[in-house]
């Protein structure tokens, strides 16, 4: 099936991070998906977590050259729900045949690993983030997730000038580095 | 360069932030040291993973603001769950817990169950009785001695050591007799006997253990085939207190009994079984057992040694089943089954007599 302009443009809006992208997919999809995570065993939660991990497989997918959408965004959407929700009832022992929607389905699977190799690594970040102790992390939580600039973190912070403030984010920097490292290996 | 500042000269050259002056002269130094060209490798992913940590967080919090708003403006609604689900939840969730109850209870059970077998007078186990028939001696001789009465000579030589008994009834006209299974256990030959006394040779066609059904064929010249058989074999379910009644064989006699149909399973909820209201002796194995139209529903096979008037029947759509079977193995034994009866609306005592000369006794000879 030919997919649409529009559909495509949704798509690439999602690697993006548009808002208005996410919230017509979230606002169409959610429904479908939160009916089938709590038909199959699953309650309001257990949706919400499982919906949001497929929204960023979504996501991961638009920013990646390689991939090319081959369906409708909610097909792509349901069919990694449904795999997601599948593994963790496996993983839970409470393996119940799924109730079966009139949804079309695609294999995933290799999109999924993909996913978990990233995921992985996203995790590792989190957990040197974790270790790295105030005021280090918000510090380059400012920089790196929140995006303010470095006159911003000076005057929020309390240092004299910017230049201070950045001297302080790449010592932080090199700490987290080595944090990060040491839990790459470890993994 | 200290190590802060080479972190910063990495990040300002990984995003293009250099002039070109500068990004040559880094270039070089890396060419020239390949410890620098190795921390910058290191740099270089690290970065990368800083960045795509950002993004993923960036777009984690747009996830969750989103589902926020939508919620909140009602396009996104808990989902109430039906009945069925939540008491499946429930399970899932205490299954565990019901499973070690059930087990305590189980074991206790047990326990009370060993105590109560150790404790109270021993009792014949056996709670199922075949309902053949085991020719006493006494009975032979009358038997015998009556068919020399009636003048009609025995096919069986005498001194034939005659053991089990059990009826059988027409299905086809051309003589294919049903009956139980076990009534023919361990037969070196099998003679049916008629309503009116005269004994003929039959074969065993097919005999099927889990069904408890078997298929005879009367293989003799003396036997004339009637033109058609008034009762059909039921291919229906039939319902709870139906009456039915047997015609069958426990003594040399034939013998009529009625009942009602008491349960949809047989013993342990079999589903192949009727469990049947019905007084029925060793000697009824294998009887058909008729509902108020004259149809076969079902073939009586054992009875409740411990409960009075339990019998079982095995259930006639079985008896379709059988068929397919025997066409496999058989296939020269053409079998046509009537499913209708042409005994519907007749008074029960006519029924008994159109059927009666169709409903013959099993005679099974050991050795």
């Amino acid at each position: 099936m030919a997919i649409s302009e529009q559909e495509l443009a949704i798509f690439r809006a999602i690697g993006k991070n548009e808002k208005r992208a996410i919230e017509s997919v979230y606002s169409e999809n959610y429904g479908l998906i939160q009916h089938f995570v709590i038909a199959n065993n699953g309650n309001e939660d257990d949706a919400r977590d499982v919906f949001q991990e497929a929204m960023i497989v979504l996501y991961e997918k638009s920013r990646s050259p390689e991939f090319e959408l081959t369906c409708q965004i909610r097909t792509y959407l349901y069919s990694v729900c449904r795999r997601l929700w599948l593994k963790k009832l496996q993983q839970a022992r409470r393996m119940e045949t799924p109730v079966e929607g009139l949804e079309k389905l695609i294999p995933v699977e290799e999109d999924l690993e993909d996913h978990d190799k990233l995921n992985a690594q996203y995790l590792t970040m989190r957990t040197a983030m974790g270790k790295i102790g105030e005021p280090c992390k918000s510090l380059i939580e400012a920089f790196y997730v929140h995006r303010k600039n470095m006159h911003e973190i000076a005057s929020f912070f309390g240092y004299t000038n910017a230049d201070n403030a950045k001297n302080q984010k790449y010592k932080c920097l090199m700490r987290l580095k080595k944090l990060f490292f040491a839990q790459y290996k470890n993994n | 360069m200290d190590q802060a500042h080479l972190a910063e000269a990495v990040e300002r050259y990984l995003k293009g932030e250099m002039d070109p002056q500068e990004r040559h002269a880094f270039e070089e130094a890396r060419k020239n040291n390949p410890e620098l060209d190795q921390t910058v490798v290191e740099y270089q992913f690290f970065f990368d993973e800083m960045e795509r940590y950002g993004t993923i967080r960036r777009f984690k919090s747009n996830l969750y603001d989103t589902h926020h708003t939508l919620q909140e403006n009602g396009q996104i609604k808990d989902l109430h769950l039906p009945a069925s689900t939540r008491i499946l939840n429930m399970w899932t969730k205490y299954r565990r817990v019901v499973a070690v109850a059930a087990s305590i209870a189980g074991i206790t059970a047990l326990l009370i169950s060993g105590m109560i077998s150790i404790f109270s007078p021993n009792r014949p186990i056996r709670d199922l009785e075949e309902l053949r028939r085991k020719v006493s001696n006494l009975e032979r001789q009358s038997s015998n001695q009556r068919a020399e009465i009636n003048n009609v000579k025995s096919k069986i030589a005498p001194g034939t050591d005659v053991r089990f008994g059990g009826t059988s009834f027409l299905i086809d006209p051309k003589g294919i007799l049903l009956t139980s299974a076990h009534v023919l256990n361990g037969a070196k030959k099998v003679y049916v006997q008629s309503n009116d006394g005269v004994d003929y040779l039959a074969e065993i066609v097919h005999q099927d253990e889990a069904s408890d059904l078997a298929i005879l064929k009367i293989n003799d010249e003396e036997y004339t085939a009637p033109r058609s058989l008034p009762y059909g074999i039921s291919r229906n379910r039939s319902e709870l207190a139906e009456p039915v009644f047997t015609l069958g064989y426990p003594k040399d006699e034939i013998v009529y009994n009625e009942g009602c149909l008491s349960s949809k399973s047989g013993l342990q909820g079999d589903t192949m079984a009727y469990q049947i209201s019905i007084a029925a002796n060793p000697g009824n194995s294998g009887g058909p057992v008729f509902n108020r139209n004259g149809e076969v529903i079902g073939i009586i096979s054992t009875r409740q040694a411990s409960a009075n008037g339990v019998v079982f029947a095995t259930k006639s759509n079985n008896i379709y089943g059988l068929l397919e079977a025997i066409k496999k193995d058989a296939s020269d034994v053409n079998i046509k089954l009537r499913p209708y009866s042409s005994l519907r609306g007749t008074s029960r005592s006519e029924q008994v007599k159109k059927v009666q000369d169709h409903i013959y006794m099993v005679k099974v000879v050991l050795s």
